[in-house]
């Protein structure tokens, strides 16, 4: 971190004080969100969302693989992240760090817990079975990348084609995409940052920084279906179950975002 | 999660398939200060669970550009021996599940270590699971908490973990691995029991909010039990020190 952004945080906390975040958003409410599908053309899904300054890219790339061996009735979930050097000064290349891990396995198990994806009618035939593969690239960082990220994983799905199977080759047509990849429900992330004693909803990165706590709900509307708790601070049981509620109440929104941008 | 259409049935008669009530925990042992080199150390079972944690430290962070001037890092290194589990020898070395676990326990114990009063410093855990059983990382948690006060690491509590979950519409405390691989959520938790904080939270599966609110209860009553045999495992060591025959 460098002194601007030590600056930062100090001015980030002297806000909540009175009550304000540096953007003017209220506790509780998301920076604009830009969502739009189809943006990679030779992937099978794809879309990039802006949530104020964060950009991420999600692509769906399905592929023809051996089944595996403890669900030889069902395909398979893949779900990886980038942090891109491109995307912050403090993002290096090398081996997935600790954080891009995280990211990747807490939307892969929103997804998972979602049953977003219909794994079981992705089976082919003995042996073979689609396998979805979703690979986050983080483009710009400004904070919160679960949220920005779910929701681009969950554009990408919903806008995916099917790539047709040649059951001689025993491999996908690529030219030959018509049926939408089936998706049972869609899954909506609300990320909470605590700062001093506030929580507030989609930190950006100064929020981010000033952090003591961070926690991740996904929820499919009606249910809590993954979390995830951040750094190295806590939450109380009331917390935990109030910031529920609130995630809760976020899905109609999300998921409308997410549908019309997927255009259904 | 496994595939469901052949989960066998966890539950019999209102008992688990280890005769278990549902907030009942598995037997539990812990003896603390067991290695000789080690700062802190403890030993732990936990069910057929059996877990070793090792503090090193406070000791001066190393490479120096990791150093904090202010505060001590702490270093956590989670790691699954690969003949720990039932079946297969699983390839050694860190993957991506352990990755993230090794994060969030660091960041459990951030949470309560005062790391101010270590300037420059860092503090090693490692947690070695000898025999694997469903629950893992709680029991590393609860093992290497105990580690770290036998180290005498300046912390504002000694924390515990353990999760529950789901079977179909009933609370589980403290699954074991194949309650784990076919129920309808899971959800490790760690605590501070000083003032029932979460430092570790994560959850899949699908729970209602009353079921969240009343698997943390679960949850903070089981506590009660995992605290006080923490703290008996630490007095043992002193009781013993008296008599001239301590670690």
């Amino acid at each position: 971190m460098e002194g601007f952004d030590v600056v930062k945080i100090s001015y980030v906390k002297e806000l909540l004080l009175k009550n304000a975040r540096e953007d003017g958003r209220k506790m509780m409410g998301f920076r604009p969100i830009k969502l739009v599908t189809n943006v990679i053309d030779h992937a099978e899904g794809s879309a990039q969302v802006d949530l104020g300054a964060t950009r991420v890219l999600a692509a769906v790339k399905l592929q023809v693989e051996e089944t595996m061996e403890d669900t030889p009735n069902q395909g398979n979930l893949m779900v990886s992240s980038e942090l891109l050097p491109l995307a912050h000064a403090e993002f290096e290349s090398g081996p997935p760090s600790p954080e891009s891990i995280e990211l990747s396995r807490v939307v892969d198990r929103g997804i998972r817990a979602a049953e977003t994806v219909d794994l079981p009618g992705l089976f082919i035939e003995e042996g073979k079975a689609w396998t979805v593969f979703i690979d986050l690239y983080v483009l710009n960082y400004n904070g919160n990348l679960f949220d920005a990220s779910m929701m681009a994983a969950m554009a990408a799905l919903a806008s995916a084609k099917m790539p047709k199977y040649d059951s001689e080759k025993k491999e996908g047509i690529y030219t030959e995409r018509t049926e939408p990849l089936k998706i049972n429900r869609l899954a909506a992330s609300t990320t909470f940052a605590k700062v001093d004693k506030t929580i507030l909803l989609d930190p950006n990165i100064h929020e981010e920084n000033a952090a003591s706590a961070r926690i991740t709900i996904a929820n499919d509307g009606n249910v809590v279906r993954a979390m995830q708790k951040g750094l190295g601070g806590s939450f109380s049981p009331k917390e935990i179950e109030s910031l529920v509620d609130v995630s809760l109440s976020k899905y109609d929104e999300l998921k409308r975002i997410i549908e019309q941008a997927a255009g259904k | 999660m496994a595939d469901k259409s052949n989960r066998p049935q966890l539950i019999v008669d209102g008992k688990r398939l280890d005769g278990r009530g549902f907030n009942q925990l598995r037997p539990l042992k812990i003896e603390a200060s067991v290695l000789k080199n080690a700062d802190g150390s403890a030993y732990l079972e936990w069910g057929n669970n059996k877990v070793l944690a090792a503090v090193y430290g406070p000791k001066e962070a190393m490479p120096k550009h990791v150093q904090d001037p202010a505060k001590a890092i702490i270093k956590c290194k989670y790691s699954m021996a690969p003949f720990s589990s039932m079946g297969e020898h699983s390839r050694s070395g860190p993957n991506r599940r352990a990755i993230e676990i090794s994060k969030v326990t660091r960041e459990a114990f951030e949470s309560v270590t005062m790391l101010h009063d270590y300037p420059a410093s860092e503090i090693d855990i490692f947690i070695e699971i000898l025999q694997s059983d469903g629950g893992t990382r709680a029991a590393g948690i609860t093992a290497a908490a105990v580690a770290m006060a036998s180290a005498g690491i300046h912390m504002k509590d000694l924390i515990y973990a353990v999760s529950f979950g789901k079977v179909g519409e009933d609370l589980i405390l403290d699954l074991n691995m194949i309650e784990d691989n076919y129920s309808d959520c899971d959800m490790p938790t760690a605590v501070s029991p000083r003032n029932n904080d979460l430092v570790l939270l994560q959850m899949d599966g699908s729970l209602t909010r009353e079921q969240l609110h009343n698997g943390l209860q679960m949850v903070l009553d089981a506590g009660k039990t995992i605290s006080q045999i923490q703290k008996e495992a630490l007095q043992r060591v002193y009781e013993g020190s008296e008599n001239g025959n301590g670690v």
